[in-house]
């Protein structure tokens, strides 16, 4: 019973403590309020005094009869930051600080994915940065869990999860070997942001041209112009053919059309055409006719 | 003789101006989390604009003038800073800030280099003023998120945010 007693009396002693600590001075304000939470300042003595909270965030000002209770209703206060509240009377002035904290509730994702466009088959080539904020545009500041997520055409799913530290997260992706647009989407609680990551097909890979005669000219053809993961380049990239003859070169730039790229050269007996497209050099042929 | 003694004190006035403008700079070790290595250039830029900007808000807060923000402040930092001046404008007052010193940590980069997030343990004096009449003058340390974003020739202050010390 007396063993009782003393831990009744212990659990009053702290959590008196306790709300000594929250609660600091005569205005008895807590040392933190949520953003747009309501909460009321003691003004002790009597007489008019007027009432100030001011922050880099936000100023508020009230008219005030000592001895009441003043009442700030819900979202009069919702910029996070550090306040003070000043109790200025005619013969006193009373100041107290407080924090205005972000609520712990994601409602707003600042979302930037890079690039937007991007070849196949990249390692880490697309990034993400979230800014995760309340509903007041406060960033979180404690850490919250947060997932990444690319989607891509081929159906392949890459997840990342993270953890938001002073509001801030990252996370890196491959780019898959299937052309198409992928969607990159960021979760924190129950909202979520989506970007749209356009993958192009890569460098050409296994150029191949063949010759046939057409008069007195020969004409190049190439196969169609794929990157190495199987995907049609895209059209009016580049295709160089060249000639080589008796120590002189002439070459012909021809854009890809429908996936191939085609020219008619006046050709001399001998010659060497060679072909090429970006980083891809194709095969030669000698021209005999 | 009181002319030389005027003198002096100007000098000594000016000195003191001088020396009270310019607060303390600590600078942490970085602490990033990010892929991406944030070149020493591209911090020290980061952090010198981010100190300037201390000085467009006092003016501007002490001034009730938010055009003064244009040049350092963007996006929600901006909105925000505006929006308090005005309030101060509706109600008459004026804040006055003085920066007197900086404990700054490099706490993020944005692997697309984007962003850059740093925290300020800064110690200033605020004093409010009500139609121009001094209310109080408190010295405060409190603790900034700092979020800055590059625009054309230098960084500015996306976010800025006071959080519990």
């Amino acid at each position: 019973m007396i063993v009782r007693w003393a831990l009744l009396l212990g659990g009053l002693v702290v959590a008196m403590a306790q709300l000594a600590h929250a609660a600091g001075g005569s205005m008895g304000l807590p040392k933190t309020i949520e953003a747009g939470s309501s909460f009321s300042i003691q003004t002790p003595g009597s007489g008019n005094a007027s009432l100030y909270i001011i922050g880099i965030g936000q100023v508020l000002k009230r008219d005030v009869q000592l001895g009441q209770i003043v009442f700030f209703a819900a979202g009069s206060l919702f910029n996070a930051g550090h306040y003070l509240a000043v109790l200025a009377g005619d013969s006193s002035t009373e100041t107290e600080s407080f924090d205005v904290v972000p609520a712990n509730k994601p409602s707003n994702l600042s979302f930037l994915a890079k690039p937007s466009r991007l070849p196949v088959g990249q390692p880490d080539g697309i990034s993400g940065a979230v800014y995760v904020f309340d509903a007041y545009h406060n960033l979180i500041s404690v850490p919250t869990p947060v997932s990444f997520e690319l989607s891509s055409p081929s159906g392949t799913i890459q997840k990342r999860a993270a953890i938001a530290r002073e509001g801030a997260a990252w996370a890196q992706m491959d780019s898959t070997a299937l052309q198409g647009m992928d969607e990159f989407v960021v979760r924190a609680g129950d909202i979520s942001s989506a970007r749209v990551v356009g993958q192009v097909p890569g460098d050409p890979c296994g150029l191949k041209m063949t010759a046939r005669q057409s008069g007195q000219q020969a004409v190049l053809v190439t196969d169609a112009v794929r990157d190495c993961n199987g995907n049609a380049v895209l059209d009016g990239t580049i295709v160089t053919f060249t000639e080589t003859y008796n120590g002189s070169q002439s070459t012909i730039d021809e854009p890809l059309k429908h996936g191939i790229a085609q020219v008619t050269i006046s050709a001399h007996n001998g010659a060497m055409f060679s072909v090429a497209c970006g980083v891809a050099m194709g095969n030669q042929i000698r021209w005999e006719k | 003789m009181s002319k030389s003694f005027l003198i002096l004190c100007t000098v000594l006035t000016a000195a003191s101006a001088t020396v009270t403008a310019q607060p303390t700079l600590r600078i942490e070790a970085a602490n990033l989390q990010s892929s991406r290595p944030l070149q020493d250039q591209t911090g020290k830029a980061a952090i010198r604009d981010y100190l300037q900007s201390w000085q467009a808000l006092t003016e501007a807060l002490e001034q009730n003038r938010a055009g003064l923000l244009e040049a350092d402040f963007v996006g929600s930092a901006k909105d925000t800073l505006a929006a308090t001046i005005q309030q101060q404008t509706a109600l008459g007052i004026s804040t006055r800030y003085q920066d007197r010193s900086h404990d700054l940590q490099l706490v993020f980069y944005s692997p697309e280099g984007l962003s850059i997030e740093l925290t300020d343990n800064v110690d200033y004096d605020v004093q409010l003023l009500d139609q121009g009449r001094i209310k109080t003058t408190q010295h405060v340390r409190a603790r900034y998120l700092i979020v800055l974003t590059p625009a054309e020739v230098r960084w500015k202050v996306r976010v800025f945010q006071g959080t519990p010390r």
